[in-house]
């Protein structure tokens, strides 16, 4: 089931009724997603606001800890894998 | 200043899905969302909404970010907008708060970005994001006396006997843990394209019981989305101790960004 784009299968709504938990959200939209260069006027990514300002809240952040959200995909899937 | 600076939630493919979802779609603080073209990048639009600087300029962000609240608002509309127009078009979700000066600046930056997002489109095209948790859930720390202390035991090698017990029950579960994503690692490698590690879940807003372990994404080709999800979901069966959560299908958050340049391995220039 493909839809023309290619995007995500057609879904009756974007799910209205299931909510999706804060934490998980902000894994993706604070250290993921694509950093659209230009103008910016102020850039998360580069100041980290989100960071510090939520430490306590996510917890302890610190020497040793690996900075929250500042992982990147990594490739798993073995070039060539045979399904 | 302008009153309203530009808020950028994704670039997408232009699609004619896209063009039929969005006239409908609101975003933050219930603006419109419109679609950015830039001369140049015909096969590519930035979905946009106007925001208030009042809000949005660089100072007022900045404390914004400070209030969860608000955090919150924003990050649930702009989740709102992605996930809409992902079900019409492959798209690239970008930063919460990705904000520029106008309309321009977003053009600016899609025509810089040109083939590295548009490679990237191609890329994640038919593939969705699945979120895979793993947690511990440690037997209860059983402070009240053991059952049986053993008539033969002094009481402090009772007590020894109890730690060493807790003890290895920890590390069972651990274990368990280990063994669930191995099993999730096998599902990955015969279904999924990539992998992205979160940190795990603390601190307050880790709502969910036991200890998180592992917080991973899975970029996943749309033909083995319900198999892999199925697989994953029995990773943690006949395992005590061990609890495994999905989350999903999301838009390709996780992957929207190129892979670092992967140093040894093949993956073409």
């Amino acid at each position: 089931m493909r839809t023309a784009g290619g995007g995500l299968p057609e879904q009756p709504q974007p799910l209205p009724d299931r909510q999706i938990a804060l934490i998980d959200l902000l894994d993706r939209l604070l250290g993921d997603g694509v950093v659209l260069t230009g103008d910016l006027v102020l850039s998360i990514a580069d100041i980290d606001l989100v960071r510090v300002s939520l430490r306590a809240l996510i917890g302890a952040v610190g020497e040793g800890m690996p900075s929250p959200w500042a992982t990147g995909p990594v490739p798993t899937a073995q070039p060539g894998h045979e399904r | 200043m302008p009153p309203t600076l530009s808020y950028a939630y994704a670039v997408a493919r232009d699609t004619p899905a896209l063009s039929r979802v969005v006239p409908d779609l609101r975003g933050v603080g219930g603006a419109p969302v419109r679609l950015v073209r830039a001369e140049g990048c015909e096969d590519m639009v930035a979905a946009v909404s106007p925001v208030p600087s009042a809000d949005f300029a660089e100072d007022a962000l900045r404390n914004h970010l400070e209030d969860l609240d608000w955090l919150e608002s924003v990050a649930r509309a702009h989740h709102a907008v992605v996930e809409a127009l992902a079900a019409g078009a492959t798209v690239l979700p970008l930063r919460l708060a990705t904000v520029y000066l106008d309309d321009e600046g977003v053009r600016a930056g899609l025509r810089t970005e040109r083939q590295t997002f548009s490679d990237r489109l191609s890329q994640l095209a038919s593939h969705v994001e699945w979120g895979v948790k793993i947690y511990v859930e440690p037997p209860e720390q059983q402070d009240a006396p053991a059952a049986e202390p053993g008539p033969d035991l002094s009481p402090g090698r009772a007590y020894l006997r109890r730690r060493g017990q807790q003890r290895h029950s920890r590390e069972d579960v651990y274990q368990a843990a280990g063994r669930a994503a191995e099993r999730v690692e096998a599902a990955a490698g015969a279904l999924a394209a990539g992998r992205a590690r979160h940190r795990v879940q603390r601190g307050q807003l880790a709502e969910a019981p036991g200890e998180n372990v592992a917080n991973d994404a899975y970029l996943v080709p749309l033909e083995h989305s319900d198999l892999f999800r199925a697989e994953v979901l029995r990773a943690a069966e006949g395992l005590t101790g061990v609890r495994v959560e999905v989350t999903g299908p999301w838009a390709p958050y996780s992957f929207a960004a190129p892979p670092e340049p992967a140093p040894p391995r093949e993956e073409g220039p």
